[in-house]
């Protein structure tokens, strides 16, 4: 543990740590542009220079020096001090200062640091160079004359998103960020770039122009794209959600999101449902709340009725259906409405039990049908980590590109059975074993894959003492896991509710459903975007979307996080549980509970681990299931913009696809 | 005077073939055996004690570089030596003329140097320029190979050495050493940080040794002829013979092998004929390639021509190759020239000197011509002060010192045409009130 002295006061730093790092233990804020702590060093913005003795008696680049014994650390200097400002003011000489057009204004690094830092004129009398655009894709606007070379981008590509897009082409003054030949950044995790740039050379595409970063109003929220549970800021301007900017959470997204997360939010004000319909004469007619609700209870279906929940929906919800239900004497819930019946005897055997950060420490890792960078991209992000500490990782499944290098067994079950040398080889000497089950193989592999549990001793206690739970199950779902939690599952999945053929359906903004078996039942949908679930709803009652109630979500490892209302729900819509609770009334049954908080407090009475945020630790006990597995994988996710209701509504989420999916070309007006 | 005995580079000249029959006239690859059987630290200490410096520019001692190799590399991290022939710095010819006539003292020197430090290869950076030089290189390391000196059990030692040979694409960055790292390992030419240093981490993150090609060529010859006979010429510190590139206003412009420390005036006079149009002709002189600050004629006259005599006079040995400019020289224009070759070689990775070098180029120009202020040679001084020191690696300062020395020797003449264009003599123009 190197001792340094920081402008006279004494820090202890952790063994190869930087200056830099040294500097900010003492307090001492360090102007940085090319230096991110997620980032491998580049050391050439040098912006960071301090003056360190012993040493040359110059500045050095406190991001790239290493803190050592005894080093004397002066950053309030006259040295430092005119190193500052001469870096600052070659950054400025050509960079345009078009800062009143420059979408980054307000939250620009360069900005902030020419007014700490900098020298407030320029002696550059020259012309200023001028770069063109460069084309990055439907997520990345470029004004590259704006770029001042820190390579942050072209870093955040190879290393994070594992995608070699991005790069410097010429050199010297000439030098250009670019993408390959201009083609698009093709990565998942792509707007992340955007964040990483402290200029305004990438900015956001879907929003140029739409907002000033002061005219927003920050909403601390879980983002619902998926299951990791990404911590997310709904920045909203009005009645309108303007962007979605990732928070820091080390143990869950790290300060990442993937361009669903961010770039999904357009299509929160498009295709609404904003008022009630009801179906009259097979066609669905505008209707009042009375008028809705009436025709529901005409329908007199006592207690058969049945509630399928879906892929977006918060636990409070959930639980208001389950309790609406159980008044009328009903238990015909499900939440996994694409029809998959694994067995849920054990929320353990669910979960992704070795936690998404523990995911970094694991050496020898098995993907059993899962296309990890669709369906967690965030889990991904960190299989990459890991590889990087040198694990060695096998999959089972359709080869798909998951942007490192790994071992494709084949895409058969039946490998579980009898898997290949190189793999028990490698399962035999890690320390941290990790299987990770993905929604592809959870119906037909679920019980092959818990037979490894055993013999690969994925569940152990490791030296240190501390246990180690190997065995991870995917979700892609942000609702699935509360649901499980709160009893959203029927033994033969959905088809059990068929069979009892209820005459009273709820879909609770349940779009994915095969609506064929429900012929029989009239439909009630309560939700937000007018998808497949409103189409062959009988009455649609307008609910709010992620961004417009409070919830609690539960993520893939079992973390229970609350999310706040960013905005209130268009028109006549309201919040689902309100929904709920007034038809409860019309019903006969009235809910117990007449606030959100009341509801909650409810919910946490009978499922108290919903009622606190933190991760869940489940107990451990498998389910026991036939090992034998056979068969091909398929990847429940045929498209990643297009997975839920509001990213089909949303024109970015359709653009990425058509681009980056499939191919095709957008021609950009001449100007 | 050198005597002829007493050269290393018996064919500068190339008046006898390059090809390894004539070498072996010349007496390279003579029992190379019994120069390995000396031991690999008694190969290092024989070179410490030589007192040679490296010739590349930054004349750190050569023993001392090697002895920072790893004693006992491991298999899966072998050591490597990388030989710096991209010699790209205006004014620099020397490895050229030791490539293209005397391509085996290089490879030889090669395999002892390597031998000595540990090293599993040698990988020669030629640059893309060179292009007749590198046909003789990859046919000599060739004929080495033919003849069992190289690869497996190279010269009957026992010890298995290859060399490769690498050709550049023409970027002068890449002769510094990290950046040539990065482009023999495929990537861009752009320095890497130090620390690590390239004996720690270098090619391919092994430990790595990069030496200048002359700083290889002399290592036989100091072996097979001993240490004392090399430290027997030049200054203290400043040891040895050295090829000295004289270019320019001089009647002869050559290559020529001499004893450090030769004064300047000598080496003119015995070599190249003098300066044109006599002593009082000379107007300054560059004495180390285009990176190191001009002298003036005054102070370079009598100056010994070694790295600590030029450091004196505020300037540097650099490579040795001497610039000479006599009075019909416009040194402004002359320097404002290098500027614009800084320009165009600077990488771009880091900021002073991507920023930096165009600002300076673009200001030069114009006091070139005069079109400028008085007030913004200051700027400029301090322009190169903000270049100099807060760049990855030492183009920013290569840049900037030639600058410097012109602002120091030569402010009267950058003013005079300043006034010049702004048709003021001494006193600036009265301007009319309004």
């Amino acid at each position: 543990m190197p001792k340094v002295k920081v402008d006279g006061i004494e820090v202890e730093v952790p063994q190869g740590a930087t200056v830099l790092q040294a500097c900010e233990a003492a307090g001492k804020e360090i102007p940085r542009f090319c230096y991110h702590e997620r980032l491998s060093i580049a050391g050439n913005c040098r912006m960071c220079l301090v003056e360190v003795k012993p040493g040359p008696p110059k500045p050095q680049a406190s991001c790239a020096l290493p803190a050592a014994d005894n080093q004397e650390i002066r950053t309030d200097s006259p040295m430092v001090k005119a190193a500052r400002e001469g870096v600052m003011e070659f950054l400025l000489i050509n960079h345009p200062l078009d800062c009143p057009i420059c979408d980054q204004g307000g939250e620009c690094d360069l900005q902030d640091q020419s007014v700490a830092y900098g020298k407030g004129h320029s002696r550059y009398t020259e012309n200023k160079r001028a770069v063109t655009e460069k084309y990055m894709g439907p997520i990345i606007k470029t004004v590259m004359t704006r770029c001042i070379q820190c390579t942050r981008c072209v870093r955040f590509g190879e290393e994070v998103a594992g995608v070699e897009d991005i790069g410097a082409i010429y050199r010297g003054e000439n030098m250009q960020i670019t993408t390959y030949l201009e083609s698009a950044f093709k990565s998942e995790l792509s707007g992340n770039a955007v964040d990483l740039c402290p200029v305004g050379a990438l900015t956001h595409k879907p929003v140029a122009f739409e907002y000033r970063p002061w005219e927003l109003r920050r909403n601390l929220s879980i983002d619902v794209m998926d299951a990791i549970g990404t911590n997310i800021r709904a920045d909203s301007r009005g009645r309108q959600v303007m962007r979605v900017l990732p928070r820091i959470n080390e143990d869950v997204n790290e300060e990442w999101a993937h361009d669903k997360t961010r770039y999904h939010v357009d299509g929160l004000v498009r295709r609404r449902l904003d008022r009630p319909f009801v179906r009259k004469g097979g066609k669905l007619v505008e209707a009042s709340w009375d008028e809705a609700f009436d025709a529901i209870a005409a329908v007199y279906a006592g207690s058969s009725v049945a509630a399928i929940a879906g892929d977006l929906l918060d636990a409070e919800t959930m639980y208001a259906a389950k309790a609406l239900l159980k008044g009328l004497g009903s238990d015909l819930i499900e939440s996994r409405q694409t029809g998959m019946d694994y067995d849920v005897s054990s929320l353990g055997a669910v979960a992704f039990n070795p936690t998404i950060a523990g995911v970094e420490d694991a050496d020898a890792i098995l993907l059993i049908g899962s296309n990890l960078r669709w369906e967690a991209p965030l889990v991904n992000t960190r299989v990459r980590k890991a590889i990087k500490k040198g694990a060695k990782v096998f999959a089972i499944g359709p080869e798909v590109d998951l942007t490192y290098k790994l071992e494709w067994l084949g895409n058969d079950l039946s490998l579980l059975g009898k898997l290949p040398d190189q793999v028990a080889q490698a399962f035999d000497g890690a320390k941290k074993p990790l299987v990770i089950v993905g929604p592809g193989a959870l119906g037909a592999g679920f019980g092959a894959a818990l037979a490894l549990v055993e013999p690969m001793k994925l569940i152990r206690t490791l030296d240190d003492g501390s246990a180690w739970n190997g065995f991870g199950v995917i979700h892609i779902a942000a609702a699935r896991m509360a649901a499980l939690m709160l009893g959203f599952a029927q033994k033969g999945g959905i088809a059990d509710i068929v069979a009892a053929k209820p005459k009273l359906t709820f879909f609770l903004g349940a779009d994915e459903v095969d609506f064929a078996g429900f012929d029989g039942s009239f439909k009630v949908f309560i939700g937000h975007h007018g998808d497949k679930g409103a189409h062959h709803a009988d009455v649609i009652l307008p609910a709010a979307t992620w961004a417009e109630k409070p919830g609690t979500y539960v993520n893939l490892e079992g973390r229970v996080q609350h999310a706040e209302r960013a905005v209130f729900a268009p028109g006549d819509a309201r919040e689902d549980w309100s929904i709920l609770r007034a038809l409860s009334d019309k019903l006969g049954r009235t809910l117990p509970f007449d606030s959100f908080d009341e509801l909650r407090a409810a919910m946490a009475a009978e499922v108290p681990e919903l009622g606190q945020e933190g991760l869940v630790s489940f107990a451990w006990k498998a389910p026991s299931l036939s090992a034998a597995a056979s068969g091909e994988v398929t990847y429940p996710i045929k498209d990643f913009y297009l997975t839920n209701a509001i990213c089909r509504a949303s024109p970015t989420m359709q653009r990425c696809s058509a681009e980056l999916l499939h191919g095709e070309e957008f021609a950009e007006a001449a100007e | 005077m050198l005597q002829d005995k007493d050269r290393i580079f018996t064919n500068v000249y190339g008046f006898q073939p390059w090809n390894l029959s004539a070498s072996l006239k010349r007496g390279d690859w003579d029992n190379t055996k019994a120069l390995m059987a000396l031991g690999q630290d008694t190969i290092i200490d024989r070179i410490k004690a030589s007192g040679l410096r490296g010739r590349g520019g930054a004349g750190f001692p050569t023993g001392t570089k090697w002895s920072f190799m790893p004693k006992e590399p491991r298999p899966d991290r072998p050591n490597f030596l990388v030989i710096n022939a991209d010699e790209s710095e205006p004014g620099s010819c020397k490895d050229r003329e030791i490539i293209r006539h005397d391509p085996h003292k290089l490879i030889e020197g090669a395999l002892i140097a390597g031998y000595a430090m540990r090293a599993r290869a040698a990988y020669i950076y030629i640059r893309g320029e060179y292009i007749r030089e590198a046909e003789t290189l990859f046919a000599a390391v060739a004929e080495a190979y033919d003849k069992g000196l190289l690869g497996k059990n190279a010269c009957g030692s026992g010890y298995d050495f290859d060399v490769f040979v690498h050709r550049g694409a023409g970027a002068y960055i890449c002769g510094e050493e990290t950046a040539m790292l990065e482009s023999l390992e495929g990537k861009k030419g752009q320095p890497r940080l130090k620390p690590p240093f390239p004996a720690g981490a270098g090619l391919y993150g092994c430990p790595t040794t990069v030496n200048n090609v002359e700083s290889i060529a002399v290592v036989p010859t100091i072996l097979r002829r001993s240490p004392e006979w090399f430290a027997s010429f030049g200054a203290e510190n400043n040891k040895g013979t050295k090829l000295f590139q004289i270019s320019g206003h001089v009647e002869k412009p050559c290559v020529v092998e001499e004893a450090m420390s030769i004064p300047f005036r000598e080496l003119i006079e015995k070599h190249c004929g003098g300066i044109r149009g006599g002593w009082d002709n000379l107007l300054a002189v560059i004495p180390g390639g285009s990176s190191v600050p001009l002298v003036p004629a005054s102070q370079i006259m009598d100056c010994p021509m070694d790295f600590d005599g030029l450091r004196g006079v505020g300037s540097g040995l650099g490579t040795a190759a001497v610039i000479v400019m006599d009075k019909s020289t416009d040194v402004v224009r002359a320097i404002s020239r290098l500027s614009y070759f800084y320009k165009h070689e600077s990488c771009g990775q880091c900021t002073p000197c991507r920023e930096g070098t165009g600002w300076m180029w673009r200001v030069m120009e114009r006091l070139r011509t005069g079109d400028a202020d008085i007030s913004e040679i200051d700027t400029l001084q301090q322009v190169t002060k903000q270049v100099e020191g807060h760049t990855i690696c030492a183009l920013g300062d290569a840049a900037a010192w030639p600058i410097q020395g012109l602002i120091r020797h030569f402010r009267p003449e950058l003013e005079r045409r300043i006034n010049e264009r702004n048709g003021s003599s001494d006193a600036p123009m009265q301007e009319a009130a309004e």
